[in-house]
């Protein structure tokens, strides 16, 4: 080209972070996953190239989830009623890596066991080789109490801890740190707060390479231009050498979306909401595509539709397009 | 780019004669510079400095009108790359795509339902901009095609084609508006500049490479018509973000004029709907002034009409609802009362769950500052006592015969504290989402 490129120079980078173990790196996966690593703004390919691609993972559950759409619990049918095999339906539909977010209680109401937690992890490891993230329910103690055994379970996977914030990350980090593991840390929408949490997980002692960061998001129409825009401006900061904004962004585009009226009810709506089950995937499509153009590294989908459509976005928004 | 006081004041007279009303140059630089005066109140500036400021205080992206009987859509005059540097000022207009190939009586039909559907969100009716007509033969069929459109919608509209004859048919049909021609290319560019001067048109422009268009958009400036849109030709996802990166850049990082448009995004052109709405998605969030969909679906649309609404509303100001009691489905002094943050968000869910339980009930909206419910109770700006003071400012104890209130089932703990500030109140806690409240009101009433 005769005109002179607008780039911008960037003095930082995203941390590179592996997620997973093969064999040879001690854990059983088929194949780990890189995220992270840009040196540009999303996709702005004339300034370089993107080295790891956004990767998307599917969330299953340890028990068959009652507060799930039934549009989910339809598509994902009997594999619901088993961990390990709907593991293996997600790595079947397309996965990069899989989350497990353990439920607070069984079906009949009783709160969940470690017992329980670490049959589900263990489960879904031999169900699938893919890379896998853990979530508590996103309580404090019950995290604590159901990750630390999980952990211990599954040490040497380099599996994904989560939710650290702020009251609650020092159990987490240990426990990772002890297993070889990774930790995601999640603060409210602020770009202060993120990288106070990075602090923190840092001075407890896990490296960088081992953090991946939520900055929390909203579902379309339910707030997603707040997390649009903390991102973009937690990818510029890191860009501009804050090195505690530069973990990659992972995001739950699945929790917020499915939590939507749009998504979760079919009737007694609006007519000009149209057609529930394609509203649905919209609304979970929609709100991925508009976050990955923000800077996600990970998203987080429960709709095997959704990840279809979103991963044809990114086979080629990671690619460089010719420019003549 | 914006101009500095400084800057301006170089190419004064300096001479700080008052004439202009202010007692030096200096001064009227500085006013100048903040949009508050015009530069025609001093009398003696230079006609080189005024072509030189005129240039200067051009808006980065060009304002674009586009008007039709009873409609305007205004796109451009945007200043930031990044929303929250300011925000994002005028949506991108979506146009539904009609091809002149088609049975007229097809036309105005699929123009109609499309015109007509309106969607509510936060209280707002969201609908379509207007229709993209395209040709794909004589000027008659395309002057046909726009009669047929016109029967269905007075929306403005894109007319596509690259023969200026053609065009000039379906133009023809169109006395006193303010519609955008497409496309202008480096071979026809010139008649397609007086087919749009003559008919106060804005015209769309491409070229083979962003060089060539940096090269084209002066030449149709020169010859007078500065109302453009660029077409960088984009095919998919990828050189969509770079090529719009690109334009929006220079347009804004380096006052390159030849790029300080608004851009055309044609997401249709992919040709599989669910390809036309991720490449929309994109548009939305990448650049784009005008928006060129095919594939109408109500459960579609409606998701691209919410994020447009989400990626432009203003940073600083969260949309927000009055303060108050509401009173839905006419409550007696028996009927519950709930309470909620006037987040417009938060009290549409649940005004409009109420109001399709078909029960009625008053809703309390606190004065929360215009923030969710938990990010109100997070921020300390939802708390008992603010509920407090706003059933006493309201006067709710007025409109009902009972003493207790409904609590949001997110903020459930907040019932100790509003106990001890309405003594002799019963504290209730409802669910926690809005979906499941026609349930719960079911059941308490
Ligand atoms: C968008 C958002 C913001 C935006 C603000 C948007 C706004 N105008 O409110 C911004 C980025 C500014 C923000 C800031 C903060 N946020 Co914030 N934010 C969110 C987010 C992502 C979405 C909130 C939202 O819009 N929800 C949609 C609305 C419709 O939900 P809602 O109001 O709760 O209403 C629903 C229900 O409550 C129910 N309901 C409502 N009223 C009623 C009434 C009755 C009677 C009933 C029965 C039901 C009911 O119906 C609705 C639909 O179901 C949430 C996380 C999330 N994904 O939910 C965090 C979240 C709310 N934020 C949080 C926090 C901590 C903050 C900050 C304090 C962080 C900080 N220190 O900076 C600040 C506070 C603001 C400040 N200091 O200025 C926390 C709250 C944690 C907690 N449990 O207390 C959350 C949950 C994130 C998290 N997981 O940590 N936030
Ligand atoms: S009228 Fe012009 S020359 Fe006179 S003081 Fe004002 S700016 Fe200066």
């Amino acid at each position: 080209m005769a005109l002179e490129l607008p780039k911008d120079k960037w003095s930082g980078s995203v941390q590179e972070v592996v997620i997973g173990a093969t064999a040879a790196d001690g854990g059983t996966r088929t194949a780990a996953v890189t995220v992270g690593g840009e040196t540009t703004m999303p996709f702005v390919h004339f300034e370089a190239e993107t080295p790891n691609r956004p990767v998307l993972a599917l969330e299953i559950k340890d028990f068959r989830p009652n507060d799930w759409s039934t549009l989910l619990l339809d598509v994902w049918g009997e594999a619901t009623n088993d961990p390990g095999a709907w593991a293996k339906a997600a790595e079947e539909a397309g996965a990069d890596l899989l989350l497990l977010s353990l439920s607070l209680t069984d079906p009949e109401g009783n709160p969940n066991t470690p017992e329980a937690a670490v049959k589900a992890a263990k489960a879904v490891l031999e169900g699938s080789g893919l890379p896998l993230m853990v979530y508590g329910p996103g309580q404090a103690e019950v995290d604590n109490e159901l990750l630390v055994p999980v952990a211990n379970a599954c040490q040497g996977e380099r599996i994904v801890l989560g939710i650290c914030e702020d009251k609650n990350y020092r159990t987490l980090v240990a426990t990772a740190m002890a297993n070889g593991h990774l930790v995601v840390g999640r603060a409210p929408m602020d770009v202060n707060l993120s990288k106070q949490l990075n602090i923190l997980i840092k001075d407890a002692g896990l490296p960088l390479d081992r953090v991946l960061m939520d900055p929390t998001t909203g579902a379309l129409g339910y707030g997603i231009e707040y997390g649009f825009s903390v991102m973009e401006r937690l990818r510029l900061a890191a860009l501009r050498g804050d090195a505690m904004t530069q973990s990659p962004m992972s995001v739950n585009v699945g929790f917020e979306t499915w939590k939507t009226k749009e998504s979760k009810v079919g009737d007694d709506v609006p007519e000009t909401w149209g057609d529930w089950e394609e509203r649905a995937i919209s609304w979970e499509t929609i709100t991925a595509i508009t976050l990955i153009e923000a800077g996600a590294d990970i998203v987080i989908l429960r709709h095997p539709e959704s990840l279809k459509r979103v991963r044809a976005a990114i086979d080629n928004l990671i690619t460089a397009p010719e420019l003549s | 780019m914006a101009i500095s006081g400084i800057e301006i004041y170089k190419m004064l007279p300096k001479t700080n004669c008052k004439d202009c009303g202010f007692p030096t140059c200096m001064a009227f630089a500085l006013k100048l510079a903040a949009k508050q005066v015009e530069l025609s109140a001093c009398p003696h500036v230079s006609e080189e400095a005024k072509a030189q400021l005129a240039a200067s205080s051009e808006p980065p992206v060009r304002l674009i009108t586009l008007e039709s009987d009873g409609h305007k859509l205004e796109v451009g005059n945007e200043v930031v790359l990044f929303r929250h540097e300011k925000t994002f000022y005028n949506k991108p207009g979506f146009f539904f795509l009609v091809k002149d190939s088609e049975e007229p009586a097809a036309i105005t039909a699929r123009v109609k339902e499309i015109d007509a559907f309106a969607v509510n969100y936060v209280g707002i009716d969201l609908t379509v901009d207007g229709f993209a007509v395209k040709s794909e033969g004589e000027g008659a069929a395309l002057a046909a095609a726009v009669e047929a459109v016109r029967a269905g919608t007075k929306r403005p509209l894109i007319l596509i084609g690259d023969d200026p004859q053609v065009l000039s048919a379906g133009l023809g049909k169109l006395d006193g508006e303010k519609t955008l021609i497409a496309t202008a290319t480096p071979e026809n560019w010139e008649a397609m500049t007086d087919l749009a001067v003559a008919h106060k048109a804005s015209l769309v422009v491409t070229a083979g490479s962003l060089d060539e268009l940096a090269e084209l958009t002066p030449k149709i400036k020169e010859k007078g018509l500065p109302n453009l849109v660029l077409d960088p030709q984009v095919s998919n996802f990828n050189d969509g973000v770079v090529k719009n990166t690109i334009l929006r850049r220079m347009a804004l990082a380096k006052n390159f004029r030849p790029f300080g448009f608004p851009i055309i995004a044609y997401p249709y052109k992919a040709g599989v709907p669910e390809v036309e709405i991720a490449l929309a998605t994109q548009a939305i969030t990448k650049y784009a002034g005008f928006i060129v969909l095919e594939n109408f679906a109500p459960e579609t649309f409606y998701g691209l009409l919410v994020l447009r609404e989400n990626i432009y509303t203003d940073p600083q100001k969260p949309i927000q609802v009055q303060p108050g009691v509401y009173e839905i489905n006419q409550p007696s002094p028996e009927a519950p009362v709930m309470v909620t943050t006037n987040f417009s968000i938060t009290y549409f869910s649940v005004a409009n769950e109420i109001e399709s339980s078909g029960l009625p009930g008053f809703l309390l909206v606190a004065d929360a500052e215009g923030m969710s419910v938990l990010t109100a109770w997070a921020a300390g700006n939802f708390d008992a006592e603010q509920i407090a003071k706003d059933v006493k400012r309201f006067g709710v104890e007025e409109k009902i015969s009972h003493k207790s209130i409904i609590l949001p089932g997110h903020v459930a703990v907040l019932s100790g504290e509003l106990e001890e500030e309405l003594p002799g109140w019963e504290i209730k806690v409802g669910p926690r989402e809005a979906v499941d409240l026609p349930a719960y009101l079911k059941q308490v009433a």
